[in-house]
């Protein structure tokens, strides 16, 4: 069995489904429905979260192995089972995803007044498969969570959206079905020749070199536009932009991260060869993320764009960290990870919460908010700080050890990523500036509150684990150590072992 | 005690910050004012005991990052070098603060403002008792957000939050380059602890990067790093903009933290710069222009905070010169005394402007010293020390630094020779010039400013007292150990000189004229300001009208300002507009929109998804690509 004593990861993934279950079944007054459609919510969810801490505690940082693993006959006679399980590298994301969702649930509390029911139900789903594909541990259980993400997210954006909703959510919708298509191809063909889509199993599967480029580049179509890679960018804007704060929160949060996450599980050990072949083009596009995305930001006149385009700035660092092969850049880009999640998180939040009062996503329709809501000011900095990489926040340290690793590869690719210092300097700054700074000129500003109780409840664990991140970021570096390490020897020994084979 | 200096001012920041609102303006004051008082007497504990007692330590708190060999704690390091430091910041930012009780007096948003200031000081303690390169990053991106933050205090004036905004972003291209610099010194030393890498300085030699020698490469990468805080010549535009500011705010960036930055990381990477002949070069020139340059400016500003703020340039020009001779003793100990006395200017200047009723353009000022005879005195003492007049601070270190550029070899040696001793001239006519023009002459501001002109009171006049006293005393006092006969006992070993390197011998050792020559044209200087302002008032206007190019050349800050704003900030604007606008979503989203709009009819009929309109999209995206990777990794490996 595994460590915990009960089907641990089972009850995480589905437990949410559970609630959703329970919330279709409320009848009454749309009043109360929607009263305890939220309370059912936030319970579930919060429960999720705590049974989730369990791994926190009781994860055996020092095995490189898969943990909690669970392993149940499916469809056995094809070599499909239904086989779950964690390792360093994405224990901490299952913990990302279960922490988002109940903060997602309370910050939607007043600001989603339609529909309330099925927008609880459509986010709890959205946790059974985010949960669900990052404790995968087949291939074809991985694809059923990783597709079935798409559906309540689809929903979230084209039903709870703002003007241009449909057009975005569709774009959203095709965009990333299409690369995944490809995807299922690819995974196809591992079946073909393994005879089995179990994960740990393939690892060991060696697949010839020109096999693996075809496949690799399969992946890639899927995974490049999940990132979101440039040039496979351009869905993103226009779903964070269309999607309510919650929608936004949970597609920054944790939906950005299963590209990477895809690269970091899949490409990097199952396809050493055809990765380390692609790796200057990684770099190419990474770079260009960084610099060019940097630079579209600073033009942008509505904050949720803003904020959208230094998240593919950031995902930038985030792949060129994974195709530098080595121990400090894997570990930065899952650092990176986290922390944009929990950062850019907390920045939706921010412009949530101007919008909830405002009803405007506008630059130019705010100004001197720090005079009337000081304490929204101060936490805005402090995640705009973070999100600049300011030392002591959370967003240094990924940062730091992807650059170094860059270095490594090529000072040129470093100099690239740390552009990315500037030009992020500059456009966040000049948000803020355009945002807090200045004098009030627009009159029904005067009137705002400052934030609510729940508000501050929305934001405090996340300030907490931005600073902790931060001051402390080596609790988070020691859970993927193991992982990462052993990665990285496997992925070098086989790049050895194919040398030795060339010769 | 060594913790207690380092973190008594983040207890005060995080007092005055996050519960100034509940305890109330006074009690946040307070609070912040006490902290740092006691991380005063800490860090002044911690001077005696480690220069003198001659004890260095190093305390390690807790682990920050280690993988994969890249191991970073978070420490404090207790060397002669830091403990100076330590010190010096803490004693002036005390004074500071209790200065600034007075001062922000009237301001509605006090907690906010001590809590920036303590911040301010925490993040510098940090940076000089760093005992690896990450950290000491952490204190120098802190100071950046601190100045930031104080910078824009006034935030709602446009030019402030410009000017902060200005201040992050130049120091931030620095930054850029001391990122690599820790790059590339991981991947030499395989460490970026300073105890590690100081240790192992000779086994690394041979170290090659790119074809050069690693040691080169790191230190200009690092000096760039340096250049950006330290306001050397190139990346400097931010630090008048800085004035932006609450002048006690000018007096912390400009004395005690901030700008002392790139100098004190210098003097602490001396083990690596002494291997790396050419970027000590590069250091030597660079200072030597900063310093000639910064002064020249200093010349012809109108607004009282600016000229000393170009001074600050200056000097900051002159301590590169000499750290890029080798000097770094004498370069530590002019960043020493030079706080004490550009504090006092600083703090001077803001007792003047509060005086003047928020007035800050000297051709407003004038026949204001009878008045206020207090600042006056003390801004004397300040320039006096600043121009380097025998017996009082400057003069010990200014001209121990021009003596060690005499003594240094090769043609950067003399350029910076040359460069300081016109720096001298200039530095002596700007500070009278300065002088006369603010106290001296008929008043030149309306009769309503004029009747409010009075003496600053005692809580702003006893930061000045202590510091004119440190501004007379501290250089005869101290120069011994910085850099006279007891100065290898007094460094213990914190700043390394290589065998080669005896410049710390030579420099005294220099002909008889070369000590006097500074004194001379620092006279000469004063001379010329008074003539020039006092005598015959007429001449300025006639030199400025016949020479109408020089004159808005220099007053106009030899046009960076404009040159940068023409080649960085405007294209990058106009880049950032196309390639949005144009690329992505002309180019980039023109493709899958064409699709995207089908698919938004076609979600109508759901049926024609299915029916090859996925597949030719796919079978665009899959053509692209293989195009595109086939010329850029086959193509690239050939």
């Amino acid at each position: 069995m595994n460590a915990a004593g009960f089907p641990l990861l089972t009850l995480l993934t589905f437990l949410p489904l559970v609630g959703a279950a329970f919330i279709l079944t409320l009848r009454g007054d749309d009043k109360v429905v929607a009263e305890n459609a939220r309370w059912a919510a936030l319970w579930t969810s919060l429960i999720v979260f705590a049974l989730s801490l369990i791994l926190w505690f009781r994860f055996d940082k020092a095995d490189a192995g898969f943990q909690f693993v669970e392993q149940l006959d499916w469809l056995s006679e094809f070599g499909i089972t239904y086989h779950v399980g964690i390792d360093g590298i994405s224990v901490l994301f299952v913990l990302l995803s279960t922490l988002l969702t109940p903060i997602c649930i309370l910050s939607a509390w007043d600001a989603v007044q339609t529909r309330v029911r099925e927008y609880m139900v459509a986010f709890l789903v959205l946790e059974t498969m985010m949960v669900g594909m990052f404790v995968a541990l087949d291939f074809i259980v991985f694809y059923v969570f990783f597709e079935g993400v798409l559906i309540p997210m689809f929903l979230i954006i084209g039903v709870w959206g703002g003007k241009r909703r449909v057009y975005a959510s569709f774009k959203f919708f095709l965009y990333t079905l299409l690369g995944s298509v490809l995807m299922l191809l690819a995974i196809l063909l591992l079946w073909y020749r393994a005879g089995t889509t179990d994960i740990p199993a393939l690892f060991d599967h060696s697949i010839p070199p020109s096999l693996q480029t075809w496949i690799f580049l399969a992946f890639f179509a899927s995974f490049a536009v999940k990132v979101p890679m440039w040039p496979f960018h351009t869905w993103l804007p226009d779903a964070h932009v269309e999607a309510p704060t919650a929608g936004s929160v949970i597609l920054a949060g944790v939906l950005l991260k299963m590209g990477a996450y895809g690269f970091l599980r899949f490409s990097l050990p199952m396809l050493p060869q055809a990765s380390a072949d692609f790796a200057p083009f990684i770099y190419a596009l990474s770079i260009i993320a960084v610099v060019y995305t940097s630079l579209v930001a600073l033009a942008q006149e509505d904050m949720k764009k803003l904020i959208a385009y230094s998240s593919v700035a950031h995902m930038g660092i985030v792949t060129l960290g994974i195709f530098t092969f080595n121990v400090q850049g894997l570990s930065g880009a899952l650092f990176t990870m986290l922390s944009h999640g929990v950062v850019a998180s907390a920045l939706f939040l921010c412009v949530g919460v101007l919008y909830d009062r405002v009803h405007s996503r506008d630059i130019a329709r705010y100004g001197g908010v720090a005079k009337i809501m000081p304490a929204y000011a101060l936490v805005f900095m402090l995640f705009s700080m973070a999100s600049v990489a300011l030392p002591g926040l959370a967003g240094f340290p990924g940062e730091l050890l992807v650059i170094v690793a860059a270095w490594k590869v090529n000072a040129w690719v470093a100099f690239g990523a740390a552009l990315g210092m500037i030009l992020g300097a500059a456009y966040t700054l000049y948000l803020y500036k355009r945002v807090a700074f200045g004098k009030v000129t627009k009159q029904d500003l005067l009137g705002l509150f400052d934030m609510s109780p729940r508000e501050h409840l929305v934001f405090a664990p996340l300030i907490v684990l931005a600073i902790w991140m931060g001051v402390h970021p080596q609790t988070f570096l020691s859970f993927f150590e193991a992982s990462v390490t052993a990665l990285v020897a496997r992925h070098d020994a086989a790049l050895g072992a194919a040398r030795l084979a060339g010769m | 005690m060594f913790v207690g200096a380092v973190f008594f001012p983040l207890l005060g920041a995080s007092i005055a910050g996050l519960f100034g609102r509940w305890i109330g303006d006074k009690a946040a004051q307070a609070a912040s004012v006490i902290c740092m008082v006691l991380a005063a007497i800490c860090g002044l504990t911690a001077f005696w005991q480690v220069a003198f007692g001659h004890a260095p330590q190093t305390l390690e708190i807790l682990t920050f990052i280690d993988v994969g060999g890249f191991e970073v704690s978070w420490a404090l390091r207790y060397d002669t070098l830091s403990a100076v430091m330590v010190g010096m910041v803490t004693l002036i930012s005390t004074l500071i603060h209790v200065y600034s009780i007075g001062y922000m007096s009237h301001d509605p948003s006090r907690p906010r403002f001590f809590a920036y200031l303590s911040l301010f000081t925490f993040m510098m303690l940090m940076l000089v008792t760093a005992d690896n390169l990450v950290q000491l990053f952490f204190g120098w991106e802190g100071v950046g957000l601190a100045s930031y933050l104080l910078i824009g205090f006034w935030y709602e004036k446009e030019s402030a939050c410009n000017a902060a905004m200005k201040a992050f972003i130049v120091n931030r291209v620095g930054d850029l380059f001391f990122m690599l610099g820790l790059a590339l010194t991981f991947w030499t030393f395989g460490s970026i602890e300073f105890s590690t890498i100081f240790a192992d300085v000779q086994q690394h030699r041979d170290a090659t990067f790119a074809g050069l020698p690693a040691y080169e490469v790191i230190c200009v990468l690092l000096f760039l790093g340096a250049c950006g805080k330290s306001a050397q010549l190139g990346l400097h535009t931010w630090l008048p903009d800085a004035m932006e500011g609450p002048t006690p705010v000018s007096a912390l960036i400009h004395a005690a933290t901030m700008v002392t930055a790139g100098v004190f990381l210098v003097a602490r990477m001396s083990p690596v710069f002494e291997y790396a002949p050419t970027a000590l070069a590069i250091v030597t020139v660079v200072g030597a222009s900063t310093a000639l340059f910064a002064a020249t400016i200093g010349c012809v500003q109108n607004d009282i905070k600016r000229v000393i703020a170009y001074s600050t340039c200056s000097q900051l020009g002159y301590m590169f010169f000499a750290l890029g001779v080798g000097a770094y003793q004498g370069a530590i100990f002019h960043l020493f005394t030079h706080a004490f006395f550009k504090a006092l200017l600083f703090l001077g200047a803001g007792s003047v402007i509060h005086a003047m009723s928020d007035e800050q353009d000297i051709r407003r000022m004038g026949g204001i010293w009878k008045k206020i005879p207090f600042t006056y005195v003390v801004f004397w003492i300040g320039s006096l020390a600043l121009a380097g007049v025998p017996f009082f601070a400057g003069y010990y270190s200014k001209d121990f630094m021009i003596e060690a550029a005499f003594a240094g070899h090769g043609w950067t040696a003399r350029y910076a020779w040359f460069c300081g001793m016109a720096a001298a001239f200039l530095t002596a006519f700007y500070s009278w010039r300065l002088i006369i023009l603010t106290f001296h002459g008929e008043p030149r501001a309306d009769h309503h400013t004029m009747a409010h002109v009075h003496e600053s009171p005692w809580v702003m006049l006893g930061p000045l007292l202590v510091l004119a006293v440190g501004a007379i005393g501290a250089g005869a006092v101290f120069a011994p150990y910085f850099i006279g006969h007891d100065w290898q006992q007094f460094w213990n070993g914190a700043i390394v000189n290589a065998p080669h390197n005896h410049i710390m011998h030579d420099a005294h050792e220099v002909p008889s004229w070369v000590p006097l020559a500074p004194t001379v044209v620092g006279l000469s200087g004063i001379a010329l300001a008074y003539i020039m302002y006092m005598f015959a008032p007429s001449i300025p206007g006639k030199l400025a009208s016949t020479f109408r190019g020089i004159y808005l050349f220099l007053l106009n800050k030899w046009y960076f300002d404009e040159l940068y704003d023409a080649i960085f900030v405007r294209p990058a604007r106009a880049l950032a507009r196309v390639l949005w606008q144009k690329v992505d979503a002309g180019v980039i989203d023109g493709v899958p929109n064409g699709v995207a709009s089908l698919a938004v009819e076609a979600a109508h009929g759901a049926a024609r998804i299915q029916t090859g309109r996925v597949a030719s999209y796919a079978f665009t995206m899959i053509a692209g690509l293989v195009v595109f990777v086939s010329l850029l990794v086959f193509g690239a490996a050939r």
